[in-house]
């Protein structure tokens, strides 16, 4: 097993909000909508640099989709940000209609995705934004695993041309990834090759599929680790050539495990590759208040449910 | 004025034709939305509006329209067909399998003059606030139209563009409201009043004027008009009264003609009322 370690521990939207600044002096035409959550977004360094370039829409995130689909027309690449769960489930219409089915060049920014966002409880945690922004035709949709990688992830869907879903959360997480590393849209990351299993995760699942990897190695199981930062579209090469290898698969992330990146990969190994396969993720369940800790582990997302789903998944290879 | 009145009369004539036959030809669509607002893109596209119709998406430069209300898509591609951007024959592909004339307006299908889908309702005026933001940015002085049904102002989201435009002194647009007090249920002021619209948009921070949406010569005034108040800080609105239906006698006045295709005997009742101009497609 690869070591990876870490020396400090940061918010991957703060990562959001370095790779907004960075992709606003690189290029004029990058503009920031925001629904009153500037602070939670990190948009200050962008809002002080390029005040005029920012737009500050209220409490009205439908009226901020459409503005940022109107903008795009005249050459602007509006990145428009909220919580995950106002930026997807409250203006799904808006998006489908303005940006989606219109293709138009907006960055969907969402912030505190998932159940870290924590104390806030179940109206503001969203577990479905990846099922229903993967579901849109020409949407792709990322979700990076660190602040390094979330401000990679950035600049490189400012250079992009079309619709794009970018999530990101809200608690501190260990920074493991390159500074400088580049990141290539639907390209999967290798984080560990392995043998006797293929751990496929996603955002915040990623650092503990590592930390699983390191207990399956004390158990004599060599995990493959990948990260999948971005869902659509899955990097089905990558996938496919780790399956080949391992045979049983494990995908992981902080979504329900319906209509997430674990559908993602059975539909893929089941039309190419039938292979034994284990979800961690949410169990078809809203979220509830509590410390982003004692959510991942109540909601089944820690290290040891990875480490018990491989266990199980190996099992059902052997059967 | 590049036409006169009575050539701008002529050419909506045609479109009105243009309509009927391609609702009837499909045996679905809108018929009654799309007469009631025929003049108005008539004097839009003919008059009014400084537009290219060698298509480019970004419009630099030029004055762009919105139609919110996608559901009148008849009337917008007839004008979009004789005002030069693609071949009149196309028009009988309306609603059809492969057609990039979609029922509701797409960018989809490649069709020059159109920049947004629109159909799903009560996002229009927050995409043509985004294009006149651009604008802004841009140095673009051109102006942005929008066309919306006053069913639709029932939807919410035009309300959070109408409070968002003034207070971010988006004045360069100008948003025309097809007042025909009809829905598809029924009389708007049965299904949910609207009330006073022109109380609402000034308490907004709009500057709103009246407008008669059946006479030419009053719509091309009107638009005009809309324009000289543009560039002071606030969003006009244009109040514009018109009758679903107009030029066929009985579509008017009844909202039963919001969604519904004439057959054959009506289809030739309507066209005798209709002179034909500028040939069919």
């Amino acid at each position: 097993m690869k070591k990876y370690t870490y020396s400090e521990k940061k918010d991957t939207r703060s990562g959001f909000g370095a790779g907004l600044h960075e992709a606003g002096k690189k290029n004029d035409n990058v503009v920031a909508l925001c629904a009153d959550l500037v602070g939670s977004l990190k948009m200050d360094a962008f809002i002080k640099d390029f005040p005029e370039r920012f737009t500050q829409v209220g409490i009205a995130e439908a009226n901020m989709i459409g503005i940022a689909a109107g903008m795009t027309i005249g050459g602007k690449i509006p990145f428009t940000g909220t919580f995950a769960n106002f930026s997807t489930g409250r203006v799904y219409d808006q998006i489908r209609q303005s940006v989606a089915y219109s293709n138009k060049n907006v960055k969907i920014c969402a912030s505190h995705a998932g159940l870290t966002l924590g104390e806030d409880g179940a109206t503001h945690q969203i577990l479905e934004d990846i099922g229903l922004m993967k579901m849109l035709p020409g949407m792709v949709v990322i979700n990076p695993c660190d602040y390094n990688q979330t401000k990679a992830a950035t600049l490189a869907i400012a250079e992009y041309e079309g619709p794009v879903y970018l999530r990101f959360g809200r608690p501190v997480i260990p920074v493991f990834t390159d500074p400088d590393q580049k990141f290539e849209i639907g390209k999967a990351w290798m984080v560990n090759e392995g043998t006797d299993v293929t751990i496929i995760a996603t955002g915040h699942m990623v650092w503990k599929a590592i930390e699983a990897g390191e207990k399956l190695a004390e158990l004599g199981i060599d995990a493959e680790i990948i990260n999948i930062h971005t869902i659509k579209p899955l990097d089905d090469e990558a996938i496919l050539a780790s399956v080949r290898k391992t045979g049983c698969v494990v995908t992981c992330e902080e979504h329900n495990k319906f209509g997430g990146l674990g559908e993602s990969v059975a539909r893929l190994l089941t039309t190419t590759l039938p292979t034994p396969q284990e979800f961690v993720a949410v169990n078809d369940s809203f979220g509830e208040s509590g410390t982003p800790d004692q959510l991942m582990t109540k909601y089944g997302l820690d290290a040891i449910n990875i480490v018990e789903a491989v266990q199980k998944v190996i099992e059902r290879k052997k059967a | 004025m590049k036409h006169t009145i009575k050539e701008l009369e002529d050419i909506a004539s045609q479109i009105r034709r243009d309509i009927v036959r391609m609702v009837h030809g499909c045996q679905s669509g809108h018929p009654g939305g799309s007469l009631g607002c025929t003049d108005f893109f008539t004097a839009l596209y003919f008059e009014v509006l400084n537009h290219n119709k060698e298509f480019n998406m970004d419009g630099a430069g030029e004055d762009l329209f919105f139609l919110s209300n996608g559901h009148i898509s008849p009337v917008w591609y007839s004008t979009l067909a004789h005002a030069g951007y693609f071949d009149k024959s196309e028009l009988a592909t309306f609603r059809k399998l492969e057609s990039r004339l979609q029922g509701h307006p797409t960018t989809h299908e490649g069709l020059p003059g159109i920049r947004i889908a629109s159909g799903s309702l009560g996002q229009g005026m927050s995409v043509a606030i985004g294009a006149a933001l651009t604008k802004r940015i841009n140095g673009d002085k051109s102006y942005v139209f929008t066309l919306h049904g006053d069913g639709e102002l029932q939807e919410g989201q035009n309300w959070e563009a109408a409070m968002f435009a003034p207070f971010h002194k988006v004045d360069h647009l100008i948003c025309t409201v097809d007042y025909n007090g009809q829905q598809i249920d029924g009389p708007t002021d049965k299904v949910l009043s609207l009330d006073s619209l022109q109380a609402k948009f000034e308490a907004f921070g709009w500057h709103v004027i009246n407008t008669d949406g059946n006479d030419m010569k009053a719509i091309v005034e009107g638009l005009h008009y809309a324009k000289t108040l543009t560039g002071k800080g606030k969003p006009i609105l244009n109040l514009m009264s018109t009758q679903m239906g107009a030029g066929v006698d009985y579509m008017m006045g009844s909202h039963k003609w919001h969604g519904t295709a004439p057959n054959d005997e009506q289809l030739a009742t309507a066209l005798a009322q209709l002179p034909e101009t500028l040939g069919d497609y």
